[in-house]
């Protein structure tokens, strides 16, 4: 991280509340100021000024206040914003949340320092997103198509196979992908079981010598998460923009992030917007999900994977709810598919990828694919309407053409969104929505064009 | 101009706290710290002034000097501004791009309108004419598509003295008044006052924005307003997009509005190579953005929609149809929440302060058809349609309600629809239109003396549908009567090959008048021979196997040039096909 440059002392702390600390009679601080919090036993805090009032400054410390003595604690501002350092090196390795290394290796030397809240992009400097990138999903290539530079998030509950998703995403993209792929593994709040799972399938992948990793489990500090998808993000800017990859970036849990902000806000005693979370949380956000995308003039992109806990399998909280009205689309993960075993269990109908008409058709997947696409939407959500119907009225009150839509879900679920650990082709996921289509009416449609 | 200056207190977020300002302005812009931020007064206390500053303000530390020149937050008006690109307070996006690359540099500072480049300036008043208000004194050939009217700003009025004709930059003035006032090719307006006007017409033209489920159900009117709610990917700016492309008017100002990045890049890049139906010049030389993505600072997003509707009142007042889109309110709102809530004011309903409705109306009310200023009574419009984005998707929440307020129309986004790709997700029956009546006379006479029935007569089955869908929920459709059977089969046809409609397709993605007319003329052609042989004893499986039905599915497909003509054949086969059908 930053160097630490230390002119000025405060042994000032006022009060302590949650994580953070008020400091007096500061002077020519300033705002996202790093500082170094040293307790009177001599052990070493990282924190970051949050907000400056007179000669009041509050400080966010990362690894929390516990044993935090106001008496004989020091905090000395390092005249330095948040920052990371940055190389090729990262390669391989493996971070805390914070960006320093837990893999036994020394640090890294950086080609150059950067500040971790990076700058807006320029939307006129955007360059359109339309390369299409073949993840091997059928449910995810042939109906919700992921290009690069995309943000796309995967829904999840407590419990299904979400890692486990984005990792087969990140295996099979990678070699369907031409250009220098790499991946950047951003985890906040995970258990170590779950972090040592992620770093055994890059491994077992063969990706880790791509890959770069930062992780903050559960027991570490809370603040830290704060942090961890921002220097992700701030080193796959740096891949993609000055060296040319294209970053994959999964960012694992959001849910854990944004729980984190929470505790911040309470902390700060912010009028607290929806479920306790803070009003700014959708511009919080965004700051990150933006950052994802391509460049006018620049060969690299970042594609961006968030992967949140829907709390309660509720689609409406704020956590998914802000992420959706954000992400380009979204992949739900459904407990009623994963109860009937099938995987991926992809809750088909409320999945969408909004860039996906970019990155589809003639000489990008297939000519016709969005027909398919569209047929196979109204054929299933037809057939899911029938699946209710069923359990109101029974099988009998059903019209022949109502039972074909009947078996059309059921048949689509099995085969279609399930397939386990397999590689499909766009080719092969066309061709078997199109055979699937046979049994039902939209099927003449799409022969038709 | 008095300079004013102050240091600075205190930072907390998008807010900062100046001290020792001597008499500070509220709404004036200040350049705030080192790095010469621009910023705006918005609360004055005291010896105290708070400031909300359009950059991040990271960096900045207490003791940094603020200065107020006491002018209010301003937008630059005149040739230049289509086809551009700003942010929320107007800098230049691409110019910043060529200076800056990929991202945008805090304290960047580039003029909004290029001041040196020369236009053509074509006279239309010579010395000695006395002129007022609005009045236009000439021309400038902004774009080949738009003409840009230099006008007598607001507050001016006199004989002229001399006059330009040819070449002139935005630095020269092109008119002298007997008063000394000099006019040149452009004008600075404060983004939070409303541009005057004459007065405030009635809304009796149709705003048309070829979509079957707008146009003939749900109908916005000239300088009426429209809102667009609906949760995450229901559809809301597929329908901005969709209508800055295709809408009938003289200029679409698009405002995103804490909106995501990658759609504005779509604008750009499809844009300049889109042609506008009704003239087939490129739809970027109608068109100003001014974009204020999610992830740029929030205080320039809360200006955004100033800025956006202050262009939209401009080109309003030169006679112009204008749109205005907002997307999204929601994300307005969401700043003015964050501002406020850094002050520390007292919170209403979610946490909005209870100024959110009062604001919100100002805005809204900024929509209009009126007479402008100027002797030559021109009348130009402003039609605000914005997005709303309700959290979770529930229209209870403050925003909607606030907005449904000020709504002449309400397009409400369904995810049941979204869901099942059924687009624009409109929902029909929870949506309304408050300008049927007024309106009423413009159908009659430009589309069809009957199409105010027909569209009524499309309602009621669609309502019919509703029900029937809720009884087959109990009883199965197979217990369903005959006749309510075809009801609901001609109410699928209606929802699937009429109100359906695909932004995506180049045939379907714009429908004029005149084609919605006939297509709803050829539904009810099929209704109604199908009830007839139904009566005359068909077997309804025999009507419903009738391929007359997927006949009306590719209408959609049919151009609008000569649809009148072919819907009238397919009328006539339809009612052939259903005749000679066998009763049982
Ligand atoms: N008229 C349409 N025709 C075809 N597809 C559409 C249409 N409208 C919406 N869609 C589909 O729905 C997706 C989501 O639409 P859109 O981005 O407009 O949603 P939104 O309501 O603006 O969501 P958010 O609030 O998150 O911005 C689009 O990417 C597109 O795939
Ligand atoms: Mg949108």
């Amino acid at each position: 991280m930053a160097i630490d440059l230390i002119k000025r002392e405060y042994r000032t702390i006022s009060s302590i509340s949650g994580p953070l600390v008020f400091v007096e009679k500061v002077t020519g601080a300033s705002l996202g100021e790093m500082c170094s919090v040293v307790l009177g036993s001599g052990e070493k805090r990282t924190g970051q000024i949050l907000q400056l009032m007179g000669t009041t400054a509050i400080v966010q410390v990362l690894q929390g206040t516990s044993g935090i003595d106001p008496e004989a604690a020091r905090v000395f501002p390092t005249g330095e914003a948040a920052r990371i350092g940055v190389s090729k090196d990262l390669f391989g390795r493996v971070m805390n949340g914070f960006g320093v290394p837990i893999d036994g290796l020394p640090p890294i030397i950086p080609d150059e320092y950067l500040d971790i809240n990076g700058l807006p992009m320029n939307p006129a400097s955007r360059e359109k997103p339309d390369f299409f990138v073949q993840t091997g999903i059928s449910a995810i290539d042939g109906l919700n198509t992921l290009v690069r530079g995309q943000k796309l998030p995967i829904f999840s509950g407590a419990g299904l196979p979400a890692k486990e998703l984005a990792l087969q995403i990140v295996r099979q993209a990678k070699v369907a992908e031409t250009g220098d792929f790499a991946v950047i593994l951003g985890a906040m709040g995970i258990t170590s079981r779950e972090g040592f799972f992620f770093r055994k399938s890059l491994q077992e992948s063969g990706a880790l010598e791509r890959t770069i990793a930062f992780i903050n489990e559960v027991s570490d500090p809370t603040i830290e998460r704060l942090f961890t998808p921002r220097i992700a993000l701030t080193v796959a800017e740096y891949l993609a923009f000055e060296r040319g990859y294209h970053v994959m970036v999964i960012l694992t849990d959001m849910t854990s992030y944004c729980e984190s902000l929470r505790e911040i806000g309470s902390a700060r005693e912010e009028i607290p917007g929806r479920r306790s979370y803070p009003g700014y949380m959708y511009t919080d956000l965004a700051t990150l999900y933006e950052r994802a995308g391509r460049l006018k003039g620049k060969k690299g992109s970042v594609t961006l994977m968030p992967i949140l806990t829907m709390p309660d399998d509720d689609i409406t909280h704020p956590i998914p709810d802000l992420t959706g009205y954000i992400t380009e689309g979204q992949i739900v993960l459904s407990r009623a598919l994963h109860r009937k075993g099938i995987y991926p269990p992809i809750e088909v109908l409320p999945c969408l990828s909004r860039l996906m008409t970019l990155g589809i058709g003639k000489g990008k997947t297939r000519e016709g694919h969005r027909a398919i696409s569209d047929q196979l939407y109204s054929a299933y959500a037809r057939g899911i309407d029938v699946r209710r119907l069923v359990t109101i009225v029974g099988e009998e009150g059903l019209s022949d053409l109502d039972r074909r839509y009947l078996e059309f879900a059921d048949e689509f679920e099995r085969k279609f969104v399930g397939q386990l650990d397999e590689d499909r082709s766009i080719d092969a996921t066309l061709d078997l929505g199109l055979e699937l289509l046979k049994s039902v009416p939209e099927g003449e449609s799409v022969r038709r064009k | 101009m008095t300079e004013k200056k102050g240091k600075i207190y205190g930072v907390a977020g998008p807010t900062v706290l100046v001290k020792g300002m001597s008499g500070p302005v509220m709404n004036t812009v200040c350049l705030v710290g080192r790095q010469g931020l621009l910023g705006e007064i918005i609360r004055v206390k005291g010896d105290f002034a708070t400031l909300q500053v359009y950059e991040d303000t990271s960096g900045i530390s207490v003791g940094e000097e603020v200065v107020s020149y006491g002018l209010p937050l301003s937008v630059t008006l005149g040739p230049g501004l289509l086809a551009g690109i700003f942010d929320g307070i107007q800098r230049p996006l691409e110019k910043i791009r060529l200076a800056a690359g990929g991202f945008i540099p805090r304290g960047i500072k580039i003029e909004a309108i290029d001041r040196e480049r020369l236009w053509e300036f074509a006279p239309l008043k010579k010395k000695g004419d006395p002129v007022e208000p609005g009045d236009i004194i000439g021309t400038v050939q902004e774009t080949p598509r738009i003409v840009h009217k230099i006008m007598v700003p607001p507050g001016s009025s006199g004989t002229i003295t001399e006059i330009k004709s040819g070449m002139v930059s935005g630095k020269e003035h092109v008119c002298m008044l007997s008063t000394g006032k000099s006019i040149g090719l452009f004008q600075e307006w404060p983004v939070r006052i409303p541009r005057p006007f004459k007065s405030k017409l009635p809304p009796t033209t149709p705003f048309i924005t070829g979509q079957r489920v707008f146009d003939t159900l749900l109908p916005v009117a000239e300088g009426g307003t429209a809102i667009v709610p609906g949760g995450f990917g229901t559809g809301k700016t597929v329908v901005e997009q969709t209508i800055a492309k295709f809408s009938k008017s003289d200029i679409v100002v698009y405002v995103g509005c804490g909106e995501r990045g990658n759609e504005m890049s779509e604008i750009l890049s499809d844009f300049p190579a889109l042609s506008d139906p009704a003239s087939g010049l490129p739809l970027s030389q109608r068109t100003v953005i001014v974009v204020n993505t999610s992830n740029m600072p929030v205080a320039a997003r809360e200006a955004s929609i100033f800025t956006g509707i202050t262009i939209a009142e401009y080109f309003r007042d030169m006679g112009y149809s204008v749109a205005m889109l907002a997307d999204s309110i929601s994300r307005w709102a969401e700043a003015l929440r964050e501002i406020s809530s850094r002050l520390e004011e007292m919170p209403g309903e979610e946490g909005f302060p209870p100024y959110l409705a009062t604001q919100l109306g100002i805005f809204y009310e900024r929509s209009g058809k009126v007479r402008c200023l100027g002797a030559d009574e021109r009348t130009g419009s402003v039609t605000v349609i914005s997005a709303v984005s309700p959290p979770g998707g529930d229209f209870s929440e403050p925003v909607t309600q606030a907005s449904l307020r000020f709504a002449g129309t309400l397009w409400a986004l369904d995810p049941d629809l979204a869901y099942r790709r059924h687009f624009p997700a409109v929902n029909w029956l929870a949506s309304f239109s408050l300008y049927h009546s007024e309106l009423g006379g413009w159908f009659s006479g430009n589309v069809a003396e009957d199409m105010a029935r027909l569209r009524r007569k499309l309602f009621t089955l669609l309502q019919r549908q509703t029900e029937l869908r809720d009884i087959i929920q109990i009883i199965g459709v197979e217990a369903l009567q005959e006749s309510d059977r075809l009801t609901l089969e001609v109410a699928n046809i209606a929802t699937e090959s009429f109100l359906k409609q695909s932004a995506f397709s180049e045939v379907d993605a714009f429908n004029t008048y005149e084609k919605q007319y006939w297509m709803l003329k050829a539904i009810f052609a099929y209704m109604e021979s199908a009830e007839a042989a139904l009566r005359r004893g068909v077997y309804i499986e025999t009507i419903l196997e009738n391929p007359a039905a997927s006949s009306l599915a590719a209408m959609k497909e049919m151009a609008n040039e000569g649809f009148s003509k072919k819907a009238s054949e397919l009328i006539r086969d339809i009612e052939s096909e259903f005749a000679i059908l066998d009763e049982k």
